[in-house]
């Protein structure tokens, strides 16, 4: 057995998955006409700026955990970075930092605290997850069930090489999130199978995330939204952002693990730059549209 | 054709039907127009999700006006044929409803020639068009919470079988042993859209190996 660090398997030990902590990485785009939608991370933001602190390609793959609480262990040297919603963190016991590489030397545990705030926490390891990709990705979608199963305690993630120079930066500073996002949307495909009223409810109260909130989609609970005319649509192609009505007339958000077809018409899709901040709502908070 | 709009990198073009559909995706699958990402059929409609940076949907709009859809030739495919152990537990019920004896349900359901229309609600599920009108039935009233991986099922106007052990409301007629969804195989499922597919009766051969 070699000694020489580029050769040598490094991995990560999982000694507590969190809660639902899943791989991801940016997902498989162009299998959606064989029924495989696109997954990947839900803030998409957040995993490429992970990546890029620790020098990975935007694509590496690396860990969603909702409302944070991992604890991981490492074999190696390893440079990692974490983002998306702020976790207290420590590292082999010396307090680490969000938005910042942060070093661990082999041994040494990485802890993550529970969310203050926002949802999803993302950690980058440099050099990427190396899980086996399905369709090109290894990240889970946990509606189609593909990709690597949820993490567990125990399990051994290797490490690849997935990363190319070092980062520029040593911190990317973010704003704090809002307590109530405005989410810009456009109208339709849809539109025209609701009320005039309905499209007016839809910005002028806000809506309250409900805990029926997942990689899936967010249930929405706020104004009615009063359908124009009766009966089915046939089923057609959904994206992510997409604001689904069921018969309730409540709106269900499509995140990343969303069907790839749908049969309840969609009124509005949010504005794909602003779906990085829906990914961070949480069950109780509120969202506001704006045309 | 009327293009709808669909966020910031998508816009969905509706047509009259399935054949439009078909037709609309041979068209931009022979002739890609530059930026488009992905095309996702569907039952009267064809998402086309594009790059931002590449095209935009004043572009999108004024070629897709210009197409002709009535000079597309129909998509040639090869014919798929999917061996079937017709003893679906929905057999006694399909045969109820379309007023047919099980023998006529099978006779019917292997003398079509059918065509993948889309696919969706999983992975490699497609649906099948070209179902006998006879065999036209409502899927259960109450769906099943586990429908095994093969299962070969009838629904409305389509037909199609489960790529994989789920959920699923429609009525099963039978089996097949052929894997049809593979995600190490590029394609990955055997049913792409326009593919033709026929189904052959293999109930009455020998024992399963």
């Amino acid at each position: 057995m070699t000694t020489d660090p580029a050769t040598t398997a490094r991995s990560v030990r999982v000694v507590h998955p969190g809660f639902g902590a899943t791989v991801q990485d940016l997902g498989r785009p162009g299998h959606a006409a064989l029924g495989v939608g696109l997954s990947g991370a839900v803030d998409r933001r957040s995993l490429r700026l992970a990546n890029r602190l620790v020098g990975n390609h935007e694509h590496a793959a690396v860990i969603e955990a909702p409302l944070g609480g991992l604890v991981l262990d490492f074999d190696h040297h390893a440079t990692v970075a974490l983002t998306g919603a702020p976790c207290p963190a420590r590292a082999g016991g010396r307090e680490a930092d969000m938005y910042a590489p942060v070093r661990l030397a082999p041994g040494e545990r990485l802890t993550v605290g529970t969310a203050t705030e926002g949802l999803r926490l993302y950690l980058a390891v440099r050099g990427g997850l190396d899980l086996p990709p399905v369709l090109g990705s290894r990240s889970t979608d946990t509606l189609a069930g593909l990709g690597p199963a949820r993490l567990a305690a125990g399990d051994l993630l290797p490490v690849g090489g997935l990363a190319d120079g070092w980062p520029a930066a040593d911190f990317a500073p973010q704003r704090r999130l809002p307590a109530e996002p405005v989410l810009r949307i456009l109208p339709g495909p849809r539109e025209d199978w609701f009320t005039p009223e309905a499209l007016v409810a839809l910005c002028t109260q806000p809506y309250t995330v409900t805990d029926q909130n997942d990689r899936v989609g967010m249930r929405l609970a706020g104004p009615f939204l009063e359908r124009a005319r009766t009966g089915e649509l046939p089923s057609e192609a959904a994206v992510p952002g997409a604001l689904q009505v069921p018969p309730s007339g409540q709106p269900i958000l499509f995140l990343a693990d969303h069907p790839v077809t749908g049969g309840y018409p969609v009124i509005a899709a949010v504005h794909e730059d602003d779906l990085p901040q829906a990914a961070q709502t949480r069950p109780g908070q509120t969202v506001r549209f704006r045309w | 054709m009327r293009i709808l709009s669909y966020g910031t990198r998508a816009l969905l073009a509706e047509v009259s039907g399935l054949d439009q559909v078909a037709r609309l995706h041979a068209a931009l699958r022979r002739h890609p127009l530059p930026g488009v990402l992905e095309l996702v059929p569907a039952a009267r409609t064809l998402l086309i999700r594009y790059d931002r940076v590449l095209t935009d949907r004043t572009r999108l709009v004024a070629a897709l006006g210009a197409l002709d859809l009535r000079a597309v030739p129909p998509v040639e495919a090869e014919t798929v044929v999917i061996p079937v152990r017709y003893q679906g537990e929905d057999l006694p019920e399909v045969a109820r409803l379309s007023g047919l004896t099980v023998p006529q349900v099978i006779a019917r359901h292997t003398a079509a020639t059918y065509q993948v229309a889309f696919c969706g609600f999983a992975p490699g599920f497609a649906y099948l068009t070209g179902v006998d009108p006879a065999l036209r039935v409502p899927r259960r009233t109450v769906p099943r919470t586990r429908v095994p991986a093969g299962a070969v099922a009838l629904a409305d106007e389509f037909t199609g079988v489960y790529p994989r052990e789920s959920p699923g409301g429609w009525q099963l007629l039978g089996s097949t042993e052929l894997t049809l969804w593979n995600p190490a195989a590029d394609p990955p499922s055997l049913l792409t859209p326009g593919t033709a597919v026929r189904f052959r009766d293999v109930t009455a051969d020998g024992a399963e190996p």
